[in-house]
């Protein structure tokens, strides 16, 4: 029989691998297999990892890019801040200089007007105090002579009006 | 044949260690021809279908943010491009596919034949030899091609004394063609010991049916330096594949920049 006669053959060959009969379908068997590997690994699968990884390596790079940007907005932004803190403190300061210059002329002003005013009040007073004073003095006047001519009368003496007027007038001078 | 042999030592133990390894048609029980679909076949095709399902459909949702399944993908795709681009040098890699084709066959059907029962279609000389005579034929052709005359220079060493030349260039031709045979041999080798050792051991197992005092002894053991074994296999297989991808990358190599 030929299956005995197979048999023998077999028996004879320790190693199935090295019975040279199954070449032939090892080797086609395998040519299939890795032509097959090889269309699925460089037509789909290779192209698709390669391009996941080229993808997620895009990402990280993007993002270290979006936050180094951002950083640099943020320290924009502190550093506008600051500026504009300066600038509002130097516009704060001129403000008030203004102020107070606007005031101190306003408070000038008025201290000049209020000068002029104390003035012309101290003119009118002190007019009227002398037109006062020299009312008092014809009063004095008035009174010492007639109570010199009283007192000259009731003495016994008799004066006439000019000589009295001379000696108060005297008098009064000293 | 083996049916027979196994009914006839059927009160005995059982070793037949290389059976494993037996091409069998898948079909029937007719002559096997370079068309007939064997077990060769059926592990390949399965070998193929592994692959489709690592790095095809577990990376169908091209996520940036991977997926378990996605990663081994892209752990596999990093793996053997850093090693391309490394060990080969940076112009190497246009020759990636074919690089990590060659991997991912052989690490996979070196993982499949460890299934129980399962076909290890790298044990078989026939199939290292013709991966290993693809890689030399491939890196020579490629050799002469880019280089001209000057790969010759891979076999005359500039920094060696003139004197000791001819005779380093005798030795480095040699171990030139020896390595196809080396690169095949190494794998094959490999995997037809690993699993022929743990087949002896399964021989071993069931002593505990023939005779109860020395199956107390033998038959735990046995299971022990099964596990063990395949244990080790599980590296070997994983190891081996990472050997005949890294030497295929240093044959690559002086094709591409033959100086010394």
């Amino acid at each position: 029989m030929a299956s005995e006669a197979k048999e023998a053959g077999e028996a004879t060959v320790a190693m199935p691998q090295l019975d040279p009969s199954t070449f032939p379908n090892q080797i086609f068997w395998l040519l299939v297999t890795l032509v097959v590997i090889y269309f699925v690994l460089s037509r789909i699968a290779l192209p698709r990892i390669a391009a996941v990884l080229a993808e997620r390596q895009g990402t990280i790079t993007n993002d270290i890019a979006a936050a180094e940007e951002l950083k640099q907005k943020a320290a924009d932004a502190e550093t506008a801040y600051n500026q504009a803190l300066a600038d509002a403190r130097v516009e704060a300061a001129r403000i008030v200089n203004e102020a107070k210059a606007e005031i101190q002329a306003d408070l000038d002003k008025e201290i000049q007007k209020a000068d002029k005013k104390i003035e012309a009040k101290a003119a009118e007073s002190e007019k009227a105090i002398a037109e006062i004073r020299e009312g008092a003095l014809a009063s004095v006047k008035d009174v010492a002579k007639s109570t010199t001519k009283e007192l000259v009368a009731a003495f016994g003496g008799k004066a006439d009006a000019k000589t009295i007027t001379a000696a108060i007038n005297a008098r009064l001078k000293g | 044949m083996a049916d027979k042999a196994h009914a006839e030592e059927g009160s005995g133990l059982v070793f037949h260690p290389m059976d494993q390894f037996i091409v069998k048609p898948l079909f029937g029980d007719g002559p096997i021809h370079w068309y007939t679909p064997t077990n060769v076949t059926l592990w390949m095709a399965l070998t193929v279908v592994v692959i489709v399902l690592m790095l095809v459909i577990g990376t169908r949702r091209r996520a940036v943010v991977p997926t378990r399944s996605q990663s081994i993908g892209e752990l596999a795709y990093g793996f053997i491009y850093k090693m391309v681009e490394d060990v080969a040098g940076k112009d190497a890699v246009r020759f990636f596919p074919y690089i990590m084709t060659l991997f991912m066959f052989i690490v996979i059907s070196n993982f499949l034949g460890l299934l129980p029962t399962a076909f290890t279609t790298t044990s078989h000389i026939a199939v290292t030899a013709v991966l290993a005579l693809a890689v030399f034929l491939t890196v020579t052709v490629l050799g002469f091609v880019l280089n001209g005359t000057k790969f010759l220079g891979l076999f005359w060493v500039s920094s060696a004394p003139l004197a000791l030349r001819p005779v380093l260039a005798i030795i480095e031709l040699f171990s030139y063609f020896v390595r196809p045979v080396s690169h095949s041999i190494r794998l094959a080798g490999n995997m037809m010991a690993g699993h022929a050792v743990i087949k002896v051991f399964a021989g071993f197992a069931p002593m505990i049916l023939l005779s109860t005092g020395i199956g107390l002894v033998v038959t735990p053991l046995s299971i022990l330096a099964i596990t063990a074994m395949y244990g080790l296999e599980m590296l070997v297989s994983f190891v081996q594949a990472y050997v005949f991808t890294i030497l295929t990358c240093v044959y690559l190599k002086d094709a591409l920049h033959p100086s010394h």
